[in-house]
């Protein structure tokens, strides 16, 4: 019922993918995001303390001490609460909607849910960002006014942005569920 | 379609019965609102469900059956569960059983008039019913209006809440109650009332109709013929103190009305207003109280003199460099001395102005300082309204400074076409070709040299004084911005949110709880609030000033041409 893959993102960051089915219409899909390194935090913090103490030796004032202290701890909280997703889930019900879920590093979800009703499809888009032309994966909403269009494009995966095949594991589980409304209906 | 059940999670231990609700055909979803216990009369129930359909305008129904069998499974209980399906009429028959204290129900389906049997899925999502009740659904649609039946039902979610917060009749039946039926739902243990909102809601009465007396007592004042003469509504327009005054009188009305709130969106604004006024005027409170504790008005009153004074000195000796030879720039001397002993003048006027108040500065300030418990608002307000008065000689510089400017550039122009041999024509608003006599284009030429080599020495007064006078502008927009922040930020709202946030809802979130091989998909729904962010954009109270209403752009080209600038619009002001 549950498997995990390991798979690799846009900038070659190794992100695991855990696919798991709680019944026939119910899926849930979650990319994790490389962890943060002992490594980079040591660097940034090493490298605001060189600076302040280098300050600190010309201004003699001790109050740079202690405000790189305060910005360096202030920076970490902010951060891990703000900036570093830890983990990106989607929860597929059919004939309910799509629950889009966002792990923080400090604990904090946020979450979004669509009802049916407003998903017209999910698809694979493509997009030049930065010199890469990258694949992500988005829900099209549903134009209340007009059965062809569309009226918002929701992108899935923006931290983790796994790669291609990934993207089309996803895509393959979600759209099992979808096509079951289409067909759901008809019988009944 | 799958069938979706919605399920109080407070009758998750109740005795069997049946269950009543909602059922949306639409999207096959069935919202259960409490269970009725064993025993009971159906004609009695039915009349029950008819009266609470009447009152509520939520069409409840029986919708299945509830079995909690603490012991072993029991078989004639379960085929009686069966055939009560025959007694209430409804197409699907939901029967859901617990045994003992497992957490994996089942649930099954009884099709009354189907040919097709068929197997569907059942969802089955748990509720908090007390905090779907009572919470508020962001963005609110508009029901009632609109003729177009399916937009109620158009979003599930509304829908469900809908259900459980217009079914309050419901639940006010306790299990203490003598009636002929027994039901458990979230209040089933006895009504919530709280005897401090009670006791509250009776004072709040006389209170409000003392309040509307008083404010019809002080809107009649104002209204009065004595305060519109004109040289008093002139200076009542400019002082922003009046307008903010102004401004908290509305507010006091919205509360004191006698009319309730309609919706949510009203009740939020006039909660918001009333949170916003008590914590100005306890601001405004502790400012008084700390201004007067040891004389500091008094203090303060002492340094103003000096401080006006130490204003005039530094603008004279700025004169002065500026009839020398400013920054190495060779003015034109006699313009300089003429321009520089004008403004001298005009500066002498002030000084012995203010040194003819100075006795009565310290009382005046005493006593306008006493109407900062009115709020901080207003204390901010009249803190805005004496820098204006005492940097008064800066605007007058910048208005003579910016005329001449003006004046000269327009001659200047003017003169320029002269020289080019063309003309502005007023009729048609353009600039035609036009002969001109010798004599005048002599004197044209002779004029537009003059006017030219004076102009260094205009644009400079002109720049030093439009940029005394931006600053003193920029000191007044950031007072007005925080006096526009504390009237306009929804506290009320913020502090639901903060303490209660199940009551703003932006939405749902879904949690899967364990599931069981064979049993139905088991699901938790919970609330996800709305972000601050939104909070303070939908709850905003909107405010009478506007912001500056001319672009960058527009703005350099006033400054440049030397058209007045008036930065700060309020809105109801005459536009000119």
């Amino acid at each position: 019922r549950m498997e995990e893959r390991r798979y690799r993102s846009v900038s070659g960051a190794p992100v695991a993918l855990r696919r798991r089915q709680h019944s026939a219409s119910c899926r849930e899909l979650a990319v994790r995001c490389p962890r943060l390194q002992l490594r980079s935090l040591s660097a940034v913090s090493s490298a605001v303390w060189l600076a302040a103490y280098g300050l600190f030796v010309l201004s003699e004032n001790s109050m740079v001490l202690s405000a790189a202290i305060f910005i360096t701890l202030l920076g970490l909280i902010v951060y891990l609460h703000f900036v570093k997703i830890d983990q990106e889930s989607l929860l597929v019900i059919g004939s309910l909607g799509i629950q889009v879920t966002s792990s923080y590093a400090s604990g904090k979800e946020s979450t979004t849910f669509i009802e049916m009703g407003q998903v017209k499809d999910v698809v694979i888009n493509e997009a030049i960002h930065m010199q890469k032309v990258i694949y992500y994966l988005c829900i099209l909403l549903q134009d209340p006014g007009d059965p062809q269009g569309v009226s918002e494009v929701v992108p899935l995966f923006q931290s983790s942005k796994p790669r291609l095949d990934c993207l089309i594991e996803v895509y393959k589980s979600c759209q099992e569920i979808l096509e079951q409304r289409k067909t759901g209906p008809q019988s009944s | 379609m799958v069938l979706k059940v919605f399920f109080p999670s407070c009758c998750s231990s109740a005795e069997s019965g049946i269950l009543i609700g909602r059922w949306i055909s639409e999207q096959s979803s069935a919202v259960i609102l409490a269970v009725v216990h064993f025993p009971f009369i159906p004609v009695q129930v039915k009349q029950y469900l008819s009266e609470i359909q009447r009152v509520t305008k939520v069409s409840v129904s029986v919708l299945g059956s509830w079995s909690n069998s603490k012991q072993a499974k029991e078989e004639s209980l379960s085929e009686f569960l069966e055939d009560l399906g025959t007694i209430f009429s409804h197409e699907l028959w939901i029967q859901i059983s617990r045994e003992g204290n497992s957490k994996f129900w089942s649930c099954s389906t009884l099709q009354k008039h189907s040919d097709h049997p068929k197997e569907e899925e059942i969802i089955l999502v748990y509720y908090d019913q007390r905090k779907v009740m009572l919470s508020h659904l962001h963005p609110p649609l508009e029901t009632a209006a609109s003729p177009d039946q399916k937009a109620d039902d158009a979003s599930k979610l509304s829908a469900i809440f809908d259900t459980v917060a217009k079914s309050k009749t419901l639940f006010l039946t306790d299990r203490y109650d003598d009636g002929p039926i027994k039901l458990t739902h979230w209040q089933s243990d006895g009504v919530e009332a709280s005897i401090i909102v009670e006791l509250m809601k009776q004072a709040s009465v006389p209170a409000c109709m003392l309040l509307t007396f008083l404010l019809s007592l002080i809107s009649g004042i104002c209204r009065s013929r004595v305060l519109k003469v004109w040289p008093l509504s002139f200076l009542w327009s400019k002082l922003s103190t009046c307008e903010q005054l102004g401004h908290r009188l509305q507010h006091l009305q919205v509360i004191s009305s006698n009319k309730k709130a309609q919706n949510q969106t009203q009740l939020m604004r006039k909660a918001n207003i009333f949170v916003s006024l008590l914590i100005d005027v306890v601001l405004g409170m502790l400012l008084m109280s700390w201004l007067y504790r040891k004389n500091r008005i008094g203090h303060l009153a002492d340094t103003l003199i000096p401080v006006a004074d130490h204003v005039a000195e530094e603008l004279q000796d700025l004169l002065q460099w500026l009839m020398g030879a400013p920054a190495g720039l060779k003015m034109n001397r006699a313009l300089d001395q003429v321009l520089g002993r004008f403004f001298l003048y005009h500066i002498h006027l002030w000084i012995s102005y203010i040194h003819l108040m100075s006795p009565f500065i310290e009382m005046i300030l005493w006593y306008v300082g006493l109407s900062s418990c009115l709020g901080l608002t207003v204390a901010l307000c009249i803190l805005s309204d004496i820098i204006a008065l005492l940097t008064f000689h800066i605007y007058c510089f910048y208005v003579y400074g910016a005329r001449l400017y003006c004046l000269k550039i327009y001659g200047l122009s003017s003169l320029w076409r002269l020289f080019r041999g063309k003309k502005w024509n007023v009729l048609r608003q353009r600039v035609d070709s036009c002969s001109y006599d010798l004599d005048q284009l002599f004197i044209g030429t002779l004029l537009f040299t003059i006017l030219l080599f004076l102009l260094p020495t205009t644009a400079l007064y002109y720049l030093v004084f439009t940029l005394l006078r931006l600053l003193v502008v920029i000191v007044q927009g950031l007072i007005h911005l925080l006096v526009d922040l504390i009237d306009s930020l929804p506290l009320y709202s913020i502090i639901l949110r903060l303490c209660r946030s199940y009551r703003l809802a932006a939405g749902v979130k879904f949690r899967v709880l364990e599931q069981q091989d064979g049993k139905p998909l088991r699901l938790l729904m919970q609330i996800n609030p709305l972000s601050y962010g939104s909070v303070v954009q939908t709850y905003r109270l909107p405010t009478y000033s506007c912001y500056p209403k001319d672009s960058w752009t527009s703005l350099c080209k006033k400054l440049f041409l030397g058209e007045l600038i008036y930065p700060w619009k309020h809105k109801g002001e005459k536009q000119d």
